[in-house]
């Protein structure tokens, strides 16, 4: 029973992490109707800025102080958001009244050039990096069940910032905005809404996301490198498909289903090796049986 | 409250909204050819044509959702041309488009709020919600509902009431008439001219029903595959035997 609990425990806080990532798929589909490739380097970019930042941090707040892993990930959060913001700007902007097909190609490039531009020496380097602790890291242990601080911050954080993403989107005039703008750039233009601004809005959002998600991934990995956010992305890439690709409750869903998998498939003796291969025939069924999502409803258009 | 249809209000001389020489195209389609067409402030001014005519694209190049090849298109004395189609919006010009393309993930009070995006006026934003109202009783009754599970009717009353929520100068509205039932169509037309009467709003028409637009508007252009065909007073175009023999069902 415990170890069941202990399952869950871990598989919650990997699903945060995918859920985080998968809303910035899934806003970008919502907004744009397509995959943003990119967005797995978002979150690589993002554990980099903590990894250069962490340093100032201990100079100003001292050595695992709160303060300063706060302000690490803020900042982080806030330069990944500004890079999403640019490569929208960029890449995709110019390819707004383009076939769909044109712009994916177009992000898979984008990612790419990200990727391996990163592995220059000049830029991160192709070498895995340790990770420093952001905060003091503790296990606590309750009847038989261990939660270490990184997962209560990992569930913590992602807690309060769906919450936060939900007040957003569902209570807020730009929140309202950019549904409009996921239902028809035209008649959201005809309101007076400026869309460029709102899509810009959304990759600055979804980035930010994705960057926190980033330095909590790398927390809990033993070091971090420039193609580190390809399996997270891709695995966060199908939790937003399966909750439901452009539905924001479908893409958190999706994500803690898709660690839940993963960790349960993990522990079952003599299968951990294919845990990978489980939990994908268990999501190959469910959209077999539900072809647009957990969540999703069905629509024309799709990439 | 039942519209003085009889007397329309008296036309001013300077058009608030003037199109000339308009060429349009898709690809190696002209949709349209070098159209003209003056809208005075204070009028309904109706634009009739066929399938395919060019009366969508032209509503959609003066609010700057296509970009025309040439010619101009001037409102309320100042250029359109090149600016961004919420700077249009800004103006107080506001479209209903073709389809009434509500924002059915939103709710009916959500779809209104967004037709009031650029108003910061929380008074203003009450007045013309409450206008909306009266107009459109029915709306206030589903004002939680989302927009997508409105009867094609409502969708129509709610795609004018969020236009109207903008405060618009004048309105172009893309076949208000389009997928609803004959009886809804006359209430709708009905209100549009109220909106017309009662606020002093001024309206571009577009419509296939060309008996009902020419009953609605003063004057009407007639447009035929991106030219303008005919033009004149309504109540003259009514008679023309060539209007009546192609639009009016021969009568
Ligand atoms: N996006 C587009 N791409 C290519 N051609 C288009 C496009 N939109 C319209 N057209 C063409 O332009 C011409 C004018 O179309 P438009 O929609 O303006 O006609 P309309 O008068 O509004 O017709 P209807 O009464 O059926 O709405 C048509 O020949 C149409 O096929
Ligand atoms: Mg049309």
């Amino acid at each position: 029973m415990s170890e069941f609990l202990q399952q869950v425990v871990n598989g919650l806080a990997l699903g945060s992490i995918y859920a985080l990532i998968a809303i910035g798929y899934t806003m970008v589909y919502g907004v744009l109707r397509f995959i943003n490739f990119a967005h797995s380097d978002i979150l690589m970019l993002g554990a980099f800025a903590a990894f250069f930042l962490a340093p100032k941090a201990q100079a100003i707040f001292g050595a695992e102080s709160v303060l300063g892993a706060i302000s690490v990930i803020l900042l982080s959060a806030l330069i990944c958001a500004a890079i999403g913001m640019l490569i929208e700007y960029l890449a995709y902007r110019p390819l707004r009244d383009r076939p769909k097909l044109t712009v994916l190609i177009t992000a898979i490039g984008v990612s790419l050039l990200i990727e391996f531009g990163c592995q220059h020496p000049a830029v991160f380097g192709p070498n895995p990096k340790a990770f420093p602790k952001l905060f003091p890291a503790a296990d606590y242990h309750l009847q038989g069940l261990t939660i270490s601080t990184n997962d209560m911050v990992v569930l913590g954080s992602t807690l309060v910032l769906l919450g936060a993403l939900w007040f957003m989107v569902q209570r807020t005039k730009v929140g309202a905005a950019m549904r409009a703008v996921a239902f028809n750039h035209h008649a959201a233009a005809l309101m007076g809404i400026n869309v460029s601004r709102i899509i810009s809005l959304t990759f600055a959002v979804g980035s930010a996301l994705a960057a926190v998600a980033g330095i909590l991934y790398a927390l809990k990995a033993p070091a971090i490198e420039p193609l580190m956010g390809i399996q997270p992305g891709l695995r966060a890439f199908i939790a937003a498909v399966v909750g439901g690709i452009g539905n924001l409750p479908g893409a958190a869903l999706g994500g803690l289903l898709l660690g839940a998998l993963e960790t349960f498939a993990g522990g079952i003796p003599g299968v951990s090796n294919y845990r990978d291969g489980i939990a994908f025939a268990i999501l190959i069924l469910i959209l077999l049986f539900r072809p647009a999502g957990l969540l999703g409803k069905l629509q024309h258009e799709k990439v | 409250m039942q519209p003085d249809l009889s007397q329309p209000p008296q036309p001013s001389s300077e058009p608030l909204l003037q199109v000339q020489e308009l060429k349009v195209n898709y690809g190696a389609i002209n949709a349209l050819d070098g159209v003209s067409l003056k809208v005075a402030a204070g009028q309904i001014v109706s634009l009739i044509g066929a399938n395919g005519a060019g009366k969508t694209t032209l509503l959609r190049a003066i609010s700057a959702l296509h970009k025309p090849r040439s010619g101009s298109i001037a409102y309320a004395g100042r250029s359109l041309v090149g600016l961004p189609p919420h700077a249009i919006v800004r103006n107080g010009l506001c479209h209903v488009p073709e389809g009434r393309m509500v924002f059915a993930n939103l709710t009916v009070l959500e779809n209104l709020r967004m037709g009031a995006y650029l108003q910061t006026d929380h008074s203003v934003v009450e007045r013309e919600m409450d206008y909306v109202f009266t107009t459109f009783p029915r709306l206030k009754e589903r004002l939680r509902q989302s927009a997508g599970t409105l009867s094609g009717g409502e969708q129509q009353m709610l795609a004018i009431g969020r236009a109207l929520m903008g405060s618009p100068k004048c309105l172009m509205l893309d076949e208000p008439s389009l997928g609803i039932a004959p009886l809804l169509i006359k209430a709708i037309f009905e209100k549009i001219v109220q909106i017309n009467r009662e606020h002093g709003i001024t309206i571009l028409l577009v419509e296939q029903n060309a008996n009902l637009a020419l009953e609605a508007a003063s004057y009407a252009y007639v447009l035929e595959t991106g030219r303008v065909k005919l033009e004149g007073p309504s109540a003259q175009l009514r008679h023309d035997p060539e209007v009546k023999a192609a639009y009016l069902g021969g009568r």
